[in-house]
């Protein structure tokens, strides 16, 4: 684990509450997590932000088992990496749903959890997870 | 160039949970073996290199480089202490190849240390994580075995790789392990055995993974010149390289390949003027056996999506055409972070004198060593000549 305290979540409230990262006018790249330089175009990039509308589908995934103290509660549990509509991925678990029911491709939309908390005394961190679009709306996303 | 960097002596600790072992009695120990092996005098030595990848984490002590020159008696001499996550012992190779070539320096100590079993199992976890991006994969639930199912799981569907070929190299790296006795699991282990052990992030099994394990291991690196004072045999390494990628797995196009392995192995196999039908025998990082199969795949032994095929043919077992992992990899002989990009190069050195014993490959001259840091974002290359 890194630092637990309060401000490394503070600063990065916006990116990992709504997912926000950026986009490059130059070569029309998208990146979350937000980067500070465009890793294309470097000094000739220019990054403006973009807000991320958290649909994409699972790339890969896997069902942890063993988990870090900050996790031990939640195993077992799907972490994937999905692939958003914009065309990044990003790491998140998927819940809503079994670890025997993910499959690769799955269309997933982001919702708002709790991520972890800090031990009993330490802050609780709030964040992006992933949820199948089907099984909450009733409806597949078109 | 008349410049060539070689290798003296090696040493080695037993890899295990070294209980009544601390951190510099191994670093010690490693390096002292070095040195005698090398028949070196401590006032010939003019430098060391340490790799590391999280003493401060494990045991709570950082500045090894210092500690190092201190606890061996070395005086003043300079001392770097490196690190790239997985592969900071091949990165502490990397920096005294660096320092010889360019005339700095004439021999140097090279070490790797890792003592991980200090602490318990879940804060060893936590500190295995930071080698990848910890801020937007660790702490968002993925542990370091579930990046690497991300890649197993992806080969299997784009390449039909299956789980009994993620098992059968657990089973050919615990059979070469047997035979070596510093490794930590010198037992053969058989592939229901394998197959059967718990999930600990499905696909990955836990004998499909590296141990937590304490050890370290020394090399003396010095001159062509030198070298040739000291032994009969020396080993030369014809090429180091090193490449990078992107710290994060998602950031990958692909994640079922490594480009910085693609790149820093071709680069290596261009500067020794070699093709790798040209090389004999391979210590490559399965700190996860997907990743063997991977690296197998980037480094040109076969093509992309043919890693597990080849281990099931046989082509990577001891007297396969390949041989891949004598010493056991990190799976068998242990993994203790920092000391296994070192540990590589002592076991290949140790196969092209000819001192490997029972797990020896016949007549090896040529000998590839691939150490990566976190999910690939570092990857360290050295070839290694008789």
């Amino acid at each position: 684990m890194g630092e637990q305290g309060v401000a490394h979540v503070w600063r990065k409230l916006r990116a990992i509450y709504n997912i926000e990262g950026n986009h490059c006018k130059t070569c029309d790249s998208y990146f979350f997590p937000p980067r500070l330089v465009c890793p294309n175009c470097r000094r000739k990039g220019q990054l403006e932000e973009h807000h991320f509308k958290g649909l994409g589908k699972v790339h890969t995934f896997a069902i942890v088992r063993q988990a870090p103290e900050g996790f031990k509660r939640q195993v077992p549990y799907i972490v994937a990496q999905v692939e958003l509509d914009e065309g990044v991925r990003l790491t998140a678990q998927i819940v809503n749903c079994d670890p025997e029911d993910v499959e690769i491709g799955m269309r997933v939309r982001a919702c708002f959890r709790k991520i972890t908390e800090y031990g009993e005394r330490g802050i609780i961190v709030y964040g992006y997870k992933f949820e199948p679009v089907l099984k909450v709306t009733g409806h597949p996303y078109p | 160039m008349g410049n060539r960097v070689a290798i003296a002596g090696v040493g080695l600790t037993k890899f295990g949970e070294l209980w009544d072992k601390s951190l510099r009695d191994i670093t010690l120990e490693a390096g002292m073996y070095a040195i005698f092996d090398a028949g070196i005098k401590g006032s010939e030595i003019d430098a060391v290199t340490i790799g590391n990848m999280s003493a401060g984490r494990f045991t709570g002590q950082e500045h090894l480089g210092a500690l190092a020159v201190d606890q061996g008696g070395l005086g003043t001499i300079p001392a770097y202490s490196v690190e790239a996550a997985c592969a900071s012992g091949g990165a502490a190779v990397r920096h005294a190849y660096m320092a010889i070539k360019s005339g700095e320096h004439d021999a140097i100590l090279v070490l790797g240390s890792e003592k991980m079993s200090d602490v318990n199992q879940s804060q060893a976890m936590d500190t295995v994580s930071v080698a990848s991006d910890w801020e937007w994969e660790g702490l968002f639930g993925a542990t370091f075995p579930a990046l690497y199912a991300f890649m197993a799981r992806r080969h299997m569907l784009e390449y039909g790789t299956t789980e009994e070929q993620l098992s059968l190299v657990t089973v050919k790296n615990h059979a070469n392990a047997a035979n070596n006795p510093w490794a930590q699991f010198q037992r053969p282990v058989p592939l229901e055995i394998v197959m059967n052990s718990g999930l600990i992030a499905d696909p990955i099994r836990v004998l499909h993974s590296s141990p937590i394990s304490d050890g370290a291991a020394g090399l003396i690196m010095c001159t062509e010149e030198k070298a040739k004072e000291l032994t009969d045999i020396p080993v030369y390494i014809e090429a180091s390289t090193q490449a990078s990628d992107t710290l994060a797995l998602h950031d990958r196009e692909d994640i079922t390949t490594m480009a910085a392995v693609k790149k820093s192995s071709r680069e290596a196999l261009q500067k020794a003027g070699l093709t790798i039908n040209d090389i004999d025998v391979f210590e490559v990082h399965d700190s996860f056996t997907i990743g063997e199969i991977i690296i197998t795949e980037d480094i040109g032994i076969t093509e992309k999506g043919n890693g597990g095929r080849i281990v099931e043919e046989g082509l990577t077992a001891l007297d396969g055409k390949f041989p891949v992992n004598p010493s056991g990899g990190l799976k068998a002989r242990g993994h203790p972070i920092g000391a296994t990009g070192v540990a590589q190069i002592a076991e290949l050195v140790l196969q092209l004198r000819g001192d490997a014993e029972k797990r020896q490959v016949d007549g090896a001259e040529t000998a590839m060593a691939v150490n990566i840091g976190g999910t690939g974002a570092t990857s360290i290359v050295h070839i290694l000549r008789r």
